[in-house]
């Protein structure tokens, strides 16, 4: 960040908006505060991390050993293909979503976002969208099971679908425009709303890691809408798009598919680069290093440049490390190995080992969990404070780290192996030779899940009040040097930037331009 | 700039944004034709009904020194109410030799019923090698109420085929494309 604010009246600002939240239940239901709206989209999100997990423990479980244990192979196949799609449009990108509500409007000095009444909607029918999902649990033919890619033509026979497949598409449908709006919503807040003398280069990274991403939701959300509808019509209305009988090709799904599934890597990994790099400058107290470049870098998705920002970052020295800093660090080394194996994938010839095995499953959830999910309990971390006003157990949240950063490498670091000598994914049972891998796979797994309610009581713990220790405006040393946000109250007042702030250039901002 | 002017900017830009995103739907559709047309440039090999073609029988030089393994797989969709089996489950042959397999197909309603059989080979680098002289295949297949057919499949391998391969699956799968080819 760029700027800090050299004169904000909060009195006088609050005394004409003295009204706080409406009282009751019904507060969360006609709710048009960015604040109240991510908080529901961040404790929406956790709620689903949970029951996403639930699912992950049943599939390590089963894996446990070989042969069939707790589940049918059916209900083993729903389980790998209702824990993706919860973890991904039920979690991680609300989780995002959550944090742009809360911090888009602070860092920029808006008073709200730029549409209040969709952000409400979109908030609404994220919620409908996973109950229409989760629904298809209870339906007596199972929920979905031929993979959260929905390829055709597995997805369109009876046998693996049953009759959720209609209920999971309608599903994407909803949480797709529940996406798009909340897309709309970012970008109009960024350009329109931010406070008159900010300018777009002075924007922290967050908020620039944001709007790039609600451009790709904007760009391949529709797509992926699309290509579920013609799922849908191909197996309800005698249409032929994927359909081979009748001049359709099913790999050309796969080709629709992967222009909305590439981009959708990015939409979860951008806003984890942005808050790495709100976070890692707090508490390495050094201004970002290259803050132009890191905005173009992240506007062309140039991954190198993301290396050689986290290899600057090493080099300036970081005398603090708090909880957010250990889980910001891990998500830098961890991500990069996750980047790693992706590049060997990208060797067409070798892919053909890798190719829907266990390999796979370890690269993407090397980006996914130690990255994104890492990076979001960095900021829940981060920014609790300052929502709440209270400080989280230190100790407990350590712990926290440690357990997960160990057991994460446990969980998915056998996989590769498990991949490499041939095992495939999505298969309930395996041959012997895999058992003592997939064992200490199994084992990390139960100590990753089990970690994660530590952190769940931390988050209920600091919102009941924490250490008790009464946090400071700043609550990071120094840290409104970087944003705005640090320079209002803690906890943040219900109503802010009603006034918006005035904003003078610091070295840093001369520096960069 | 006033909240009024602030507000009648959001919402001309949350339209113009919107007017995107449908834009994108329809451009997921679009993919369908341009898909298409790429294929037809010949970059990206894919096999259609249509680009099946009848291979001119020729005198290769028969291979004795080789054996291949075929196996014949029929399998049905799920809406397509037949019997279809192949008469053989494998066939050993030399590359360079001609053989003919017959399949056996019986429309099981009592409806006219037109069906379209599509091949598909494992390993699919087969496929170019695999050369169908006569092939039930060829064409849309009309079969009358409960009527039963044999019909054959002649094929010779092509003797380039690369030393590796020793075991080939053939897979034909039949689809009922009644009310498709109806309509034309």
């Amino acid at each position: 960040m760029s700027a800090v604010v050299a004169e904000h009246d909060d009195h006088h600002a609050d005394e004409h908006h003295d009204h706080g939240p409406a009282k009751g239940l019904l507060r969360w239901i006609i709710t048009t505060n960015h604040k109240d709206i991510g908080t529901l989209y961040l404790l929406f999100a956790l709620a689903m991390f949970f029951v996403g997990g639930t699912m992950a423990m049943i599939i390590r479980a089963e894996l446990f050993e070989p042969g069939l244990q707790f589940v049918d192979p059916a209900f083993f196949n729903s389980m790998t293909t209702m824990h993706a799609l919860v973890m991904v449009f039920g979690a991680v990108m609300p989780a995002f979503v959550g944090l742009a509500n809360w911090q888009i409007p602070l860092m920029i000095g808006a008073p709200d976002m730029a549409l209040p009444r969709m952000n409400n909607m979109s908030f609404w029918l994220l919620v409908a969208g996973v109950l229409l999902l989760a629904s298809t649990l209870f339906l007596e033919t199972g929920a979905p099971n031929a993979g959260w890619t929905f390829y055709p033509p597995l997805v369109l026979q009876p046998i693996t679908v049953g009759k959720a497949m209609p209920f999971a598409v309608f599903a994407v449908h909803l949480l797709g425009i529940s996406s798009i709006m909340g897309a709309i919503n970012i970008i109009a807040t960024i350009f329109n709303m931010r406070a008159p003398t900010m300018k777009m280069m002075d924007m922290p990274l967050f908020v620039w890691t944001w709007l790039i991403t609600a451009f790709l939701l904007i760009a391949v959300m529709p797509v992926f809408a699309g290509a579920v509808t013609m799922l849908l019509t191909d197996k309800f209305f005698h249409t032929s798009f994927f359909n081979a009988a009748g001049g359709g090709d099913p790999v050309l799904y796969q080709h629709i598919f992967w222009f909305f599934g590439h981009p959708e890597v990015y939409i979860m990994i951008l806003p984890t680069f942005g808050v790495a790099s709100t976070i890692i400058p707090v508490f390495a107290r050094k201004p970002l290093f290259g803050y132009s470049s890191m905005v173009w870098a992240t506007g062309s998705i140039a991954f190198f440049s993301f290396i050689v920002w986290a290899h600057h970052m090493f080099t300036v020295g970081m005398p603090i490390a708090g909880t957010p800093m250990l889980f910001s660090i891990a998500f830098v080394v961890l991500f990069t190995m996750g980047g790693f194996t992706g590049l060997m994938m990208a060797i067409a010839p070798a892919d053909f080992q890798y190719h829907d095995t266990y390999f796979i499953v370890a690269h993407f959830h090397y980006t996914l969990v130690p990255a994104s999910i890492f990076i979001l309990m960095a900021a829940g971390y981060f920014w609790l404070p300052k929502w709440t006003g209270h400080m989280y157990n230190e100790k407990i949240g350590q712990l926290h780290f440690w357990l997960s950063a160990i057991s994460v490498n446990v969980l998915f670091f056998p996989q590769h192996f498990l991949g490499l000598a041939g095992m495939p994914r999505r298969i309930p049972d395996y041959a012997v030779q895999f058992a003592d891998w997939n064992m200490v796979s199994s084992i990390g797994g139960f100590i990753f899940g089990a970690s994660q309610l530590l952190f769940l009581y931390i988050v209920i713990d600091t919102i009941k009040g924490g250490t008790g220790e009464k946090v400071t405006n700043e609550v990071w040393e120094d840290a409104s040097k970087h944003s705005l946000e640090w320079t209002l109250p803690s906890p943040v007042p219900y109503h802010t930037w009603t006034t918006p702030p005035l904003l003078v250039p610091t070295e840093h901002v001369l520096d960069s331009h | 700039m006033s909240e009024e002017d602030v507000s009648k900017k959001n919402a001309k830009l949350a339209r113009m944004l919107l007017l995107v995103a449908v834009g994108m739907f329809g451009f997921g559709y679009a993919l369908v034709p341009i898909y298409d047309v790429l294929c037809e440039w010949k970059w990206i090999e894919r096999d259609r009904p249509d680009d099946i073609k009848k291979a001119p029988e020729v005198a290769y030089k028969v291979d004795m020194s080789r054996e291949i393994t075929i196996e014949f797989m029929t399998t049905l969709n799920e809406s397509t109410p037949m019997e279809f089996r192949a008469e053989k489950k494998q066939l050993i042959v030399h590359p360079g030799e001609y053989h003919t397999v017959n399949y056996y197909a019986k429309n099981k309603t009592d409806k006219l019923m037109v069906a379209r059989a599509i091949a598909s080979f494992s390993p699919a680098v087969i496929s170019s090698f695999f050369e169908k002289i006569q092939c039930f295949c060829f064409d849309e297949q009309t079969f009358q109420p409960n009527e039963a057919k044999t019909m054959p499949m002649r094929f010779v391998i092509n003797p380039e085929l690369p030393e590796q391969y020793k075991t080939i699956t053939l897979s034909y799968t039949f689809f009922d494309i009644t009310e498709k080819s109806v309509k034309k």
